[in-house]
């Protein structure tokens, strides 16, 4: 997109126009469309211009504004030069809880942009890596008038701070044929019975719940939320022999293809007889077969999940990958076996945690037995980290004969 | 960073309306911080909450936790909501006087 004007000598933003070359998509032709309807948006894109410069951040970090009666949910920003860049004096983020799916009528799209016209920036983010709309820029005093006009709309803030972060779920059976469970009917049942953990932080730090319906993993569960919950099936494998025969008969290389890429060599191809051949036992519903043959494999039908604890980007520790905490459980409604867990878990953490410590660092710190008598799960091998774990559980004296 | 007048005592106020200089506080103080957050009227409900966080930051230097807060006081957090409605953080702390409490995004 090389437009001449940005390409003019007196152009306010020469850094940032360099990201409008190519044949991409680009932010800057979004924020400079909006900067000529809104001052803020000019002056985010000349403090951003500045901050390329200069290698150096203009925000000031840590400030406190929100809404009446919920103590998460939006985020302060202040700009830490307000004379020069006067339009982002007051530059706060909202987030908005995002339906399971991102599923949205154009209406109910249309009257979040226009709210967002009338109180803020204009400038959004459809979606941000929590899973929310972001709607980007707001002065503190159009925060409760916003969010007053939100909920009149139907929509509600999501989570911020020490709190219950917005749960989120992949598209899930909406538009997937992979689904185990219903991916979207759990996120908003998880939504609903932790609203007020949702908006009203009282947790040591963030708290994320994230649902995918098979273990593709398409919302990044395990290598982002605490409380991970990942389709599965505890039978095995249903395999159609002349599906497969018509993907060998189309030229797929089958051995290379597939059976060469099973981790744990659960599928082997009978080259003569054209056959697909399973130790179902051996089989860790890693998905590749399936991603490669979706006509001839599908999983079993005995459909649920996974409950994996832990995950998290580096705080006090290093990035932890989830691991496994429940091997199978049903994820069907009322939810009463999840929802209950999920409390036994988030209370034994809120009880126990430092500040800003996540769940996996404290189970870190205090050992998976004491968390798991604190939550009252038993000890089952699937719990064992990764090869070469250290696989021993120290049984307490009373319990040893 | 401003300056305004606070039931008669000039103080330097932040963005978000937290006082800079916490010896500064006073009971009147209190009950000016406590307009500028929309509450008229201090209550013994809120006076409790107010000196439970005064004499927790005087002793240890921070805002108690959240939960620390409901345990002790023995308001439960929609109770706390109700008295504040900014919340803990952002209205109880505030109005106590206390710095403002490092929150995270």
């Amino acid at each position: 997109m090389a437009i001449n004007k940005h390409e003019m000598p007196d152009s306010e933003t020469p850094r940032l126009d360099e990201l409008e070359k190519g044949p991409w998509p680009s932010f800057v032709t979004e924020m400079r469309e909006a900067a000529g309807k809104k001052p803020a948006a000019r002056d985010l894109m000349r403090q951003l211009e500045k901050s390329y410069g200069e290698k150096v951040g203009h925000w000031k970090h840590g400030g406190i504004v929100g809404v009446k009666g919920y103590g998460g949910g939006v985020i302060g920003r202040y700009s830490d030069s307000p004379e020069e860049f006067p339009g982002v004096r007051e530059f706060h983020t909202l987030r908005v809880n995002q339906p399971s799916g991102w599923f949205y009528t154009s209406k109910a799209l249309r009257q979040l942009c226009d709210v967002w016209d009338k109180h803020g920036s204009g400038l959004t983010n459809f979606h941000g890596s929590t899973g929310d709309v972001i709607l980007l820029g707001a002065p503190t005093g159009n925060l409760q008038a916003c969010f007053d006009d939100l909920s009149d709309i139907g929509f509600d803030l999501g989570g911020s701070g020490g709190d219950l972060r917005t749960p989120s779920a992949c598209v899930g059976p909406a538009r997937c044929e992979f689904a185990n469970f219903d991916t979207l009917d759990a996120c908003q049942k998880v939504t609903m019975a932790f609203q007020d953990e949702l908006h009203r932080p009282q947790w040591p730090y963030k708290f994320k719940v994230k649902i995918s319906g098979c273990p593709n993993d398409c919302v990044a569960a395990q290598a982002r939320a605490d409380f991970s919950l990942i389709g599965t099936w505890r039978d095995t494998l249903r395999i159609d022999q002349e599906a497969v025969k018509a993907y060998a008969a189309q030229g797929m290389d089958i051995r290379g293809e597939v059976c060469d890429h099973c981790p744990t060599r659960a599928l082997s191809w009978d080259d003569a007889q054209k056959q697909l051949n399973l130790v179902a036992e051996d089989c860790v519903r890693c998905m590749h077969c399936i991603n490669k043959m979706p006509r001839a494999i599908r999983p079993g039908v005995q459909k649920g999940a996974t409950v994996l604890i832990g995950g998290k980007a580096t705080i006090l520790r290093s990035a932890f990958l989830s691991w496994v905490l429940v091997p199978f459980i049903k994820v069907e409604p009322p939810y009463t076996e999840l929802l209950d867990l999920l409390r036994r878990i988030t209370d034994w953490w809120a009880d126990n945690a430092k500040s800003r410590e996540r769940i996996g660092e404290l189970i870190y710190r205090v050992g998976m037995r004491t968390f798991l008598d604190g939550v009252g799960l038993p000890a089952v091998p699937q719990m064992v980290k990764e090869p070469r774990a250290n696989p021993y559980i120290f049984w307490r004296s009373e319990e040893v004969k | 960073m401003s300056e305004i007048n606070l039931a008669g005592v000039a103080v330097q106020i932040d963005e978000d309306g937290f006082i800079q200089d916490t010896g500064k506080w006073n009971e009147a103080v209190a009950k000016a911080l406590a307009e500028t957050e929309g509450i008229t009227g201090l209550s013994e409900d809120h006076w409790k909450i107010i000196n439970y966080l005064r004499k927790y930051y005087l002793e240890f230097g921070i805002a108690p936790m959240i939960r620390k807060l409901c345990k002790e006081t023995g308001y439960d957090l929609k109770t706390i909501y109700e008295l504040f409605p900014s919340g803990p953080a952002k209205g109880a702390c505030k109005i106590a006087g206390l710095p403002k409490p490092t929150g995270c995004v």
